[in-house]
Formats: structure tokens, sequence, C-alpha cells
């Protein structure tokens, strides 16, 4: 064999171990890897228990209240399947918006009200102008009218 | 176009800060890479051009290059 | 070092009829420095265009406003930053290969150009998340791997730097090249094999982007120009790298000469 293509050998398996190697490792983190938890995990009992994590998923509609005390601030987030009560004190991003993605970190009450230190908003990778969107919100609106 | 002023274009719909720090710092480090690798060059060649002048040893064809020029 | 020197003039006959002939670094010096500046003025028409585009075209965001312009330099740079390395890892599985010097000083004429778009896109990332997310940085997978993609960079710079040899420097760089290089389709990955706070690609291979026209003009024009702006820095990078590595030779005394009658 030419020393070229014994080099070219030898590589190619060094790579080909180091990608399985990764591969492994990945898969023996993939708990920790994980940012958040959805709804549905949660109810799974999959959360962790006893410590602070984070759940992510939608703004329920028309779920969004505020407290009396002014800085208190309901909500409920959703995977469309279950719904988990959020209960946060504090300043929320702009595009924290009923219907949105959001991701909060806290811990769960045992009476399944989840206390949020910290929310974020997860916004989507669609990117387009505000007369688009006005345009696809009245021809939503115009389906939603032909169905009923 | 959407800005109606300059004051609205720097504004940046309240986001200026976030904005025009992305802009900025992207601008400074192309700058300064520009101007790096460009001396990088020019200081090569005098560098190269005085140690042929004053270790010819060093450079000579087949010459053993011990010297780490940096 | 016989057996290189060896192997490398039994190939000199064939070089001269194939594409290797362009891997020997008299004959890549001067036509990377012919390249270089046509390429750098395609990099600012580019960018020129890009930015007319992305600032004056381009219209607001439905849901972030115009803090959303900030991808016009965040995700070229993101790209940049993996192609490079991807690119770099290319350069040193062929030098070790083939036993092409050049290849070994590609790679190293990348990586602080690589270095600096990783930086660019965790910077404006993190100025992009406070207003949107509601944070600077959070520890999901996506900013993480693109964190350790940033420290691959600097440990491949420090270690080629570090060691005086330069084809035991090229050896060890090369190996940091391969193996970071698993990281790459995590960052680009991660957004799909985890839950992630980063949202997933806008524009990709597969399916029709979800931006609007004018918006994915703006920000591939500003990839392209980060495109030509790497080929004129790296080509700059590595004819001075070429000047030092090959100073004891005929040609490099004769170029210097030029240099020399020319200043």
């Amino acid at each position: 064999m030419k020393p070229r293509s014994k080099r070219l050998m030898l590589l190619g398996s060094a790579v080909a171990l180091l990608v399985a190697a990764v591969a492994l490792v990945l898969s023996a983190f993939q708990q920790n890897l994980v940012f958040f938890h959805t709804p549905s995990e949660v109810a799974e009992g999959k959360a962790p228990v006893g410590r602070a994590f984070r759940i992510g998923g939608m703004v329920e509609e028309g779920s969004i209240r505020r407290e009396a005390d002014g800085l208190t601030v309901r909500f409920a987030i959703t995977d469309t399947a279950k719904i988990i009560p959020v209960s946060y004190r504090g300043s929320l991003p702009d595009l924290f918006q009923e219907g949105k993605g959001a991701v909060v970190q806290g811990t769960l009450a045992p009476d399944g009200l989840f206390h949020a230190s910290e929310v974020l908003a997860k916004h989507d990778e669609n990117y387009m102008p505000v007369e688009a969107q006005y345009a696809i919100d009245q021809a939503h609106k115009a389906a939603q009218t032909v169905q009923q | 176009m959407q800005w109606t002023s300059w004051s609205a274009f720097w504004d940046m719909g309240g986001a200026g800060p976030f904005v025009w720090g992305s802009y900025a710092v992207t601008a400074v480090l192309v700058a300064l890479e520009l101007f790096f690798v460009l001396r990088r060059r020019k200081e090569t060649v005098r560098r190269l051009s005085r140690l042929r002048r004053v270790v010819p040893s060093a450079i000579e064809p087949g010459g053993a290059v011990k010297e780490r020029i940096e | 070092m016989m057996n290189g020197t060896e192997t490398e003039t039994e190939d000199g006959t064939k070089r001269s009829r194939s594409l290797l002939r362009f891997a020997a670094p008299q004959v890549f010096y001067p036509i990377a420095g012919r390249l270089a500046p046509w390429f750098a003025w395609l990099a600012a028409g580019l960018c020129v265009a890009g930015l007319w585009i992305g600032f004056f075209v381009a219209p607001t965001d439905f849901q972030q406003g115009e803090v959303y312009r900030v991808i016009f330099i965040h995700v070229p740079a993101a790209w940049m930053s993996m192609f490079i390395y991807l690119i770099m890892a290319f350069w040193a599985a062929v030098g070790l290969v083939m036993n092409t010097r050049l290849s070994f000083m590609m790679a190293q004429a990348l990586a602080p150009t690589g270095a600096m778009f990783c930086f660019v896109s965790l910077w404006t990332g993190a100025l992009w998340g406070r207003p949107t997310w509601g944070t600077y940085w959070v520890w999901d997978a996506r900013l993480t791997s693109q964190l350790l993609l940033l420290f691959l960079y600097l440990g491949f710079i420090a270690l080629t730097q570090a060691i005086e040899d330069s084809r035991r420097s090229d050896r060890a760089g090369a190996i940091i090249a391969l193996v970071g290089a698993v990281n790459v389709p995590i960052i680009y990955f991660s957004v799909q094999w985890w839950n992630t706070l980063h949202q997933g690609a806008s524009v990709s291979l597969t399916r029709a982007p979800s931006m609007a026209s004018t918006m994915l003009v703006g920000m591939l024009l500003m990839a392209l120009a980060a495109w030509a702006y790497t080929f004129a820095v790296s080509f700059w990078r590595v004819r001075s790298l070429i000047l030092e590595r090959e100073r004891h030779t005929e040609w490099v005394a004769a170029e210097l000469d030029e240099q020399e009658a020319r200043a």
C-alpha cells in the first residue's frame, strides 16, 4: 500500500472512531443538554423534583392577568396537550405575548403552580413585514368565519 | 423606506444601543484584522530582508533554519 | 524528514500536470497576491449593497420590530465561523494525507478570521438576545456549542503558535482542527436535536426560507461579503506565512530583492 493511502485509511478510521465516541457521549448527556421541559413532560413526572428547572411552551391565549399588587403576573404555559399555571414577579421581555413561545425557570409547587424566577421569550424563525402579518391575521379570521 | 428622520434611524425603534453596538464592534474587529494582516506582511518582508543581511546563514538555500522569526 | 522531501520530489513531475501544482507555495504566493485585492473590493461592494438593503429596503419585522436588523451580521458571521472551521479541518486532512505544506499554512491563515467571526456571532447574539429573549446569555445547546467553537479556534491558534518546530505545530494544529470539526454539525443541528432557547434555522437547504424576500436578500449579500472578505484576508495572511516558512529558498530571496528595490 502506498504511504499516502495508508495515511488516508488511518485518518479515516480515527475520524470514524471520534464521531462514534462523540455520539455516545452526547446520548449519555442527553438529559443535561435539555434546556427546558415541555408541559407534557412535566405532567408525566419527567421534570426534576426538588430543584429549579425550565418549562418551555406557548403562553396560553387569554391566560395573562395581573394580580392586585400590580407586580405579580399569572399566566399558563402549554404545549397544546397539557397546561401548567405559572406565577411570576418581575419584568417581562418585550416579546412575551399570549400565543407566543416562552421559557420559564423556577420550581413546581405541590399544588401544581409553577413559581417562576425568570421568564424568557422564545421567538420563532419567521421574519416578515408587519403588513404581511396583518394580511395573514385577516385571512385567518376570514377562514374561521367561513368554518363557523 | 421606513425611516421618517435620521433620529428615528439611529433610535432603531428603541433598540439603538443593541443594533449599533453589534455593528460597531463588528466594524472595529474587521478594521483591526485588516490592519494587522497588512502590517504583518510589511513587517515580514522587512524582517526577512534584514535577517538576510545580518545572518545570511539563517536564510541561505539549504542552510540550517534555527531561528524562530516572529 | 528525508522521507517527506523524497515524496515531494517524486510528486514534482506529476504536479506540473495536475491541480496539485497550485499546492507549491511559490506558485500559490503570486496568485494569492493578485486575487486578494479583488476579493477585498468585492467584499466591500457586497457589504455596502447588503447594508443598504438591510437598513433602507428591508421592512420592519412583525414581532421583533427593528432589532432584528442585527441578523444581517449575526447570521453571516455564525455561518462563516462554522464554514471556516470545516475548511480548516479539510486543509488539515489534506495536509496530513498528502504531506503538502501549503495546506497547513492555509489552515493557519484561516483560523484568526474564523475566531473573529465566531466572536462576532456570540457578541451580536448577546445584544440581540437581551431585547428579544430577555437575557444576554443562556447555557442552551446552541449557545454553548458555539462558545466551544470559539475555544477551539483559540486553542488551535495558541497551539500552532506555541510549538516552535513547524512540522510538529502543523500536525498538532491539524489534530485540533479535525477533532473540533465534530462540533460543527452539533452547533448546526442543536436547535433540532434538543430543546433550545435559540430558534430554528430560517434558511436551510431543505425547505423554503421563512423570511421576507428583501430581508433574505440583504442577509445573503452580507454572507457573500463575508466569504469574499475571508478569501482576501486569508490570502494576505498566507502570503506572510509562506515567506516565513520558505525563507531559505531562492524564490523568496528573489521576492525580497524585488520588494526592496520597490521600496
